[in-house]
């Protein structure tokens, strides 16, 4: 089965990333070794800073251009990292083992790949 | 009645509440097997004396009054479910004895056959120690779900599945005979055990939820040893908890860092806890019967040693852990013996322990990696080191604890 770990981070974690002393990106380098190390990692990406995002929707046939993430909220969408593992209660245990869990939040979701199929078909 | 009084009133209850629960719920539960009926009677109780007891005052004796109030809600309830074969005899039982009407009687006390009916061998054992939690102690299903890591509409589930087992199930509330008992009573004390782990490993500076958890198996502890004072294991437990709990404000920094037990300093331990603990495991130890938790307990008792000694005896602590691996060879134990065999053996000793372990069992298991890289880097293996480190830094959920091993990989 497989899970995406939705990663939201606070506007102070999106800076840290850019800091002289390694202790954000030095978690999660380690973070990301012990899941392939475990053989569970299947892909994922940090995302750039939410500023950087541009949300675009179509309503009565006019293009709307946001500046700026979809949602307005102090925690943002920061990455994303997909796992396969047997069970959501594995997906929970690395969840918490994920630095963002300490300092944002994680979200862990089973990706759709009924969904996936039917959408390939 | 001033709002002051009404708050004071409402301490009360929550007081009442959490001492009686588990008495309470017990009892009512006894003679029916319905835990889940048993807890929904008591919480209207509970909401009954939420509008009566301010208005009335609280009665002479509080619990009582909740055990008849309980119990007219769990015979209505009866009644309304018009559950007639089932519910006659139980109505009888939930009758007996009229006195208790009058509010005075002592009721026995049932907690011990209760604890026993949660850790049964029929219920799964992942379920234990939430179950204890839920019906002794009265900690809602999502708090339960909070420090077992599972999302708490299916800790709820769970829980309410295995009260169903516990009902239908034939599961009898009694005390299992001799010949079981020892058995059985593990059970009780391994669940006791993983609450408080959960809270003690939880327990970063500032969480409030794990450090209460700890509090809880602590009491829990304390209910059990209170029922059974001649099991030595039972105080083995409650002196390893207790020496455990000696050391909560030593764990951490002024800043809230990490602070391993070698480096702690002993003045910050608690030194009453300490002799608290010491004085059970000395009367556990009269009754010649050792066992897994007095082990543990007097591996704690040789580190809380070096409050006055200023050393750490790691002969005595190697030759404890020995006895643990006879008994239960778990991961955490041969992890234990292999850092304590780096300590007085040197760590090339060691490093060999850790490298007699399966590899595929430590994968995700972040103690063995913290102490593997521990003792690779006295080896001056530096290499290695950081990998072992990286590994445990990955997998470390604390992050008092991942910072202050980013630190040591450098």
């Amino acid at each position: 089965m497989q899970f995406a770990l939705l990663i939201y981070e606070s506007p102070e974690a999106f800076a840290s990333r850019n800091d002289e002393i390694d202790a954000y990106t030095g978690a999660w380098r380690s973070y990301y070794k012990a899941l392939v190390d475990a053989g569970v990692y299947v892909g994922g990406d940090p995302l750039q800073v939410p500023e950087t995002g541009t949300t675009i929707r179509i309503k009565e046939g006019k293009r709307r251009v946001q500046d700026g993430p979809y949602a307005d909220t102090k925690e943002q969408l920061g990455g994303f990292t997909v796992l396969e593992l047997p069970s959501l209660d594995a997906a929970l245990d690395w969840a918490a083992r994920c630095p963002a869990a300490s300092y944002g939040a994680v979200e862990v979701r089973p990706l759709a790949p009924d969904m996936k199929r039917r959408v390939e078909e | 009645m001033t709002a002051a009084d009404e708050e004071d009133v409402h301490r009360t209850i929550e007081r009442i509440a959490r001492e009686s629960y588990g008495r309470l719920v017990a009892y009512l539960s006894s003679h029916t097997r319905d835990l889940g009926g048993a807890e929904d009677a008591l919480s209207e109780a509970l909401i009954a004396a939420l509008t009566a007891w301010p208005r009335d005052g609280v009665p002479r004796n509080p619990e009582a009054w909740l055990l008849t109030t309980a119990r007219h809600s769990l015979i209505d309830f009866i009644r309304h479910q018009q559950v007639v074969l089932a519910g006659e005899p139980t109505l009888l039982l939930l009758r007996e004895n009229p006195t208790e009407a009058t509010l005075e009687t002592k009721f026995p006390d049932e907690r011990l056959k209760l604890l026993f009916v949660c850790a049964h061998p029929a219920i799964d054992p992942a379920m234990h120690t939430p179950l204890m939690l839920q019906t002794v102690l009265g900690l809602d299903a999502a708090r339960i779900a909070g420090a077992f890591l599972i999302p708490p509409k299916t800790m709820g589930q769970r829980l309410v599945r295995a009260k169903t087992k516990i009902r239908d199930g034939g599961i009898g509330f009694e005390i299992p005979q001799d010949h079981e008992l020892l058995q059985r009573l593990d059970a009780v004390l391994e669940a006791i055990y993983a609450a408080f782990g959960i809270g003690w490993d939880d327990m970063a500076g500032s969480d409030q939820r794990g450090r209460d958890l700890a509090e809880e198996a602590v009491w829990l502890a304390r209910v059990l040893l209170q029922l059974m004072s001649d099991e030595a294991e039972v105080r083995g437990l409650l002196a390893l908890m207790l020496h455990c709990e000696a050391r909560r404000s030593a764990r951490r920094g002024p800043k809230g860092q990490y602070v391993p037990l070698s480096e702690q300093n002993p003045k910050q331990w608690s030194l009453p806890l300490i002799e608290e603990a010491e004085r059970h495991l000395a009367d556990a130890a009269k009754h010649g019967r050792s066992g897994r938790f007095q082990l543990e307990a007097a591996i704690q008792s040789v580190h809380a040693e070096r409050a006055s000694s200023g050393l750490i005896d790691w002969e005595a602590i190697v030759l404890f852990y020995e006895g643990l691996i006879r008994i239960s060879p778990t991961l955490g134990t041969r992890t234990g013996y292999a850092a304590a065999i780096a300590e007085a053996n040197g760590p090339e000793a060691g490093l060999a322990v850790l490298d007699a372990i399966e590899l595929d069992l430590v994968a995700a298991y972040q103690p063995y990696w913290a102490v593997r890289a521990h003792v690779l880097r006295r080896l001056g293996k530096m290499r290695e080191a950081v990998d072992a480190y990286d590994l445990a830094i990955g997998l470390a959920e604390d992050p008092a604890v991942r910072e202050f091993l980013l630190q040591k990989r450098g």
